[in-house]
């Protein structure tokens, strides 16, 4: 119940499950919170479960920890500038092992849903671009499912993986202390805006390009570089940046203070994202990582996602404070302001 | 190291130096302090100037005896119930609707075109009016254009009416003009507006001599100010300073894009597809020739004479018992502030929007929301 008593229009009217509840934010978790964990969350194993609400789950196997992470993709166009749902599949989930500190995934399942009319030259594309990233992870498709639909009972094709790897120290998504440092592997905003430009038909100059990749050997070369020094780790995909920040923020219980400057956000995506009215901070990566580092490590871990091809861009952007817990704050350089949330998917504005 | 060239390009300093920045604010500081009473009050009339004040943070670095206060300058947030309606009703029959991302979750009596969406009506975001006329060309089924916006993109559409149309192409406008609302504020008997930021691209439009007449009528400053930091901050400074010497002037600080006259061409555009016409705005209140109709001789693309449009039908759900308590139409104009709102933050968010203004992006509510308002950080 409400502070004043009064049921909100949402409430009032028959809910639907609508587009703003797959968009990554905060409507998305309250709606998987009240309905689908519900009841799985209070009996879990030691580890990390379904209650953390983490990129995955991580369980105890001897005196390691085996991290599972699932993922289902759906993407329109199927094949865009940079990649396709197939490295999309193959990249999301070697990442989301590897957020977990499974970097060397053990293998990976594929269950791909196809809708009757899918042309096989296409299904053939989607699989080379599987096999081709795999390799680039040093992960494999051991095993899988196919299945397909009328025609119009799905839109073209949806692919499922599931991931399992080993990791000696697991970092959680909830781990950031005061004084932490924040840093991105690379380049924000990417993935989403050139999604973006393609779907909505957006005639724009300039070389858009998702930067859809695993980056499970550039997590483990940070890793490996500071050993227990890496906090927390997050891949800051749909609600961007912000998302995964505010994410890790509040179940830390610290604030995050981000510096603009220090942001590294290619010009194009820039302007593009102004010309738009969005925030950088708010689109979708597919192939960046957001970690927390010890400040006095911070230095040698940068270095170590400096030296690696996907990570020549990477920058500390901020640290984390003691107050503000749960807050996001950007330091524009003229001022300072709370870096919100993104609810529903991004839309562009008019004026 | 590849920072440098990958941050900030040389045209985005220009007005976005940091250091220039701290200078103006030093100086707004130093002459709002010699204004002889606080706060000082002063109104843009412009959702972009407050995207450009929250999103670089500058209420941070503003004094703290000036009070910038966002007037109703959001066009979405001061769109009618019963326009969102019409929308609503012809998505129902049927009508693909092309509108403004913005307007989407726009609350009408019932439902928003977001609700007719999730329930399989045909909505399509466009970014320009032009494609919405691209969207018609590429079916046979009626395309409806939910036209929103002030002046500036009012011309946008006004080209498109004056162009090749499909015949399937119509326009349901929602325009709204600038101009009038101003009068409104500045009569009402609550209102502390000691002095106006007018907005660049509208002025760019119109020119700055509009203004001159309503200076005259209430004797109270306009400048026109650009959108970049340093544009808005420089407004202000001049701002402050006509209040501070009782100089009621319209002064354009906005030179490279504001003419005293400004686009005839795009006038002339305007006025041979629009007239003005009163109508409420969300919130605030009826406003005499606040609307911007189409004209008789464009009834053939005008939805409203096109198709028989029954809002009634929507009206046996009543309108939530929370907007009996949404404070919108006092914070746009200027009476208020999010944070006196019992709604805000809790009931009342961009997820489930109550008022129109937390809906838009140009909206207070919505903004404060994403940008912490006044956050003392």
């Amino acid at each position: 119940m409400s502070a004043t008593g009064l049921k909100s229009p949402a409430d009032a009217r028959e809910e639907l499950v609508t587009l703003k509840h797959g968009a990554g934010g905060r409507a998305m978790r309250r709606l998987i919170l009240e309905t689908l964990a519900e009841g799985f969350a209070a009996d879990q194993p030691e580890g990390i479960g379904l209650a953390a609400m983490d990129d995955g789950a991580a369980l105890r196997v001897g005196d390691r920890w085996l991290v599972v992470t699932t993922d289902s993709h759906v993407v329109h166009p199927i094949f865009f500038p940079g990649g396709d749902i197939g490295r999309l599949a193959v990249a999301g989930t070697v990442n989301d092992l590897a957020m977990m500190g499974a970097t060397e995934p053990l293998g990976l399942t594929c269950a791909v849903i196809v809708e009757e009319g899918f042309r096989r030259a296409e299904l053939e594309r989607i699989h080379r671009s599987m096999l081709e990233t795999c390799r680039e992870a040093g992960a494999t498709i051991v095993t899988g499912d196919t299945k397909v639909m009328g025609r119009g009972e799905l839109d073209g094709i949806v692919i499922n993986t599931t991931g399992v790897g080993f990791a000696d120290a697991v970092v959680s998504d909830a781990g950031l202390r005061p004084g932490d440092r924040l840093l991105v592997t690379g380049t924000i905003g990417d993935h989403g805006l050139a999604l973006m430009a393609r779907r909505h038909s957006l005639e724009l100059d300039g070389d858009l390009r998702s930067d859809v990749a695993p980056i499970n050997r550039l997590v483990a070369a940070a890793l490996a570089a500071a050993p227990g020094a890496v906090t927390a780790m997050k891949d800051p995909t749909r609600g961007g940046l912000s998302s995964a920040l505010h994410e890790m923020a509040e179940k830390s219980g610290v604030g995050t203070v981000l510096h603009e400057p220090a942001l590294p956000v290619r010009p194009v995506i820039r302007s593009v994202a102004e010309m738009l009215g969005l925030d950088p901070l708010h689109i979708a990566n597919e192939g960046k990582a957001v970690l927390g580092v010890r400040p006095d490590a911070a230095d040698v871990v940068l270095a170590a996602l400096r030296a690696h091809p996907l990570g020549r861009d990477a920058a500390i952007v901020g640290a984390c404070i003691a107050e503000h817990v749960g807050r996001v704050i950007l330091d524009t350089g003229l001022g300072r302001r709370l870096v919100g949330e993104v609810e529903g998917e991004p839309l562009p504005r008019i004026c | 190291m590849a920072d440098a060239t990958l941050v900030q390009g040389p045209a985005e300093l220009r007005f976005r130096d940091p250091v220039k920045a701290r200078a103006l604010a030093a100086t707004l500081d130093s002459v709002t302090r010699a204004v002889d009473h606080a706060p000082v009050s002063v109104m843009h009339v412009c959702g972009s100037h407050e995207q450009s004040i929250a999103k670089f943070g500058l209420r941070t670095i503003l004094p703290k005896g000036l009070n910038v206060i966002m007037g109703p300058g959001c066009p979405v947030c001061v769109t009618d119930l019963p326009e969102v309606d019409e929308a609503v009703v012809l998505a129902q029959d049927g009508k693909i609707i092309a509108s403004y991302g913005d307007m989407l979750k726009v609350p009408g009596t019932a439902k928003s075109l977001a609700d007719v969406q999730a329930e399989g009506g045909r909505i399509a975001v466009v970014y320009s009016a032009a494609q919405a006329v691209e969207l018609a060309r590429d079916t046979t089924d009626d395309v409806v254009f939910f036209a929103s916006g002030f002046e500036t993109t009012a011309v946008a559409t006004a080209a498109v009416a004056l162009g090749d149309l499909p015949p399937n192409f119509s326009i349901l406008s929602a325009h709204k003009y600038i101009p009038p609302v101003m009068e409104i504020v500045a009569e009402m008997p609550d209102s502390r507006v000691e002095g106006f930021l007018a907005a660049g691209h509208a002025a760019a439009i119109t020119g700055w001599r509009i203004f001159e007449r309503f200076v005259e009528k209430h004797r109270i400053p306009v400048v026109v100010a650009g959108f970049e930091p340093l544009d808005i901050l420089a407004g202000l400074v001049r701002l402050v300073e006509l209040v501070r010497d009782r100089t009621p002037r319209v002064e354009n600080m906005f030179p490279r894009c504001v003419t005293p006259d400004g686009n005839r061409n795009a006038q002339r555009q305007l006025w041979r597809v629009f007239r003005t016409q009163g109508g409420r705005w969300r919130g605030i209140a009826h406003v005499p020739n606040g609307n911007l109709r189409l004209r008789d001789e464009f009834a053939h693309v005008d939805a409203r004479c096109r198709y028989e449009i029954d809002v009634r039908r929507l009206w046996n759900h009543a309108p939530s018992a929370l907007t009996q308590v949404c404070i919108c139409g006092e914070i746009m104009a200027g009476l208020s502030a999010p944070e006196n709102c019992p709604l805000f933050g809790k009931e009342c968010s961009p997820e489930s929007p109550v008022g129109a203004c937390m809906v838009s992006s140009e909206g207070t509510c919505r903004i404060w929301h994403q940008y912490g308002g006044h956050p003392d950080i």
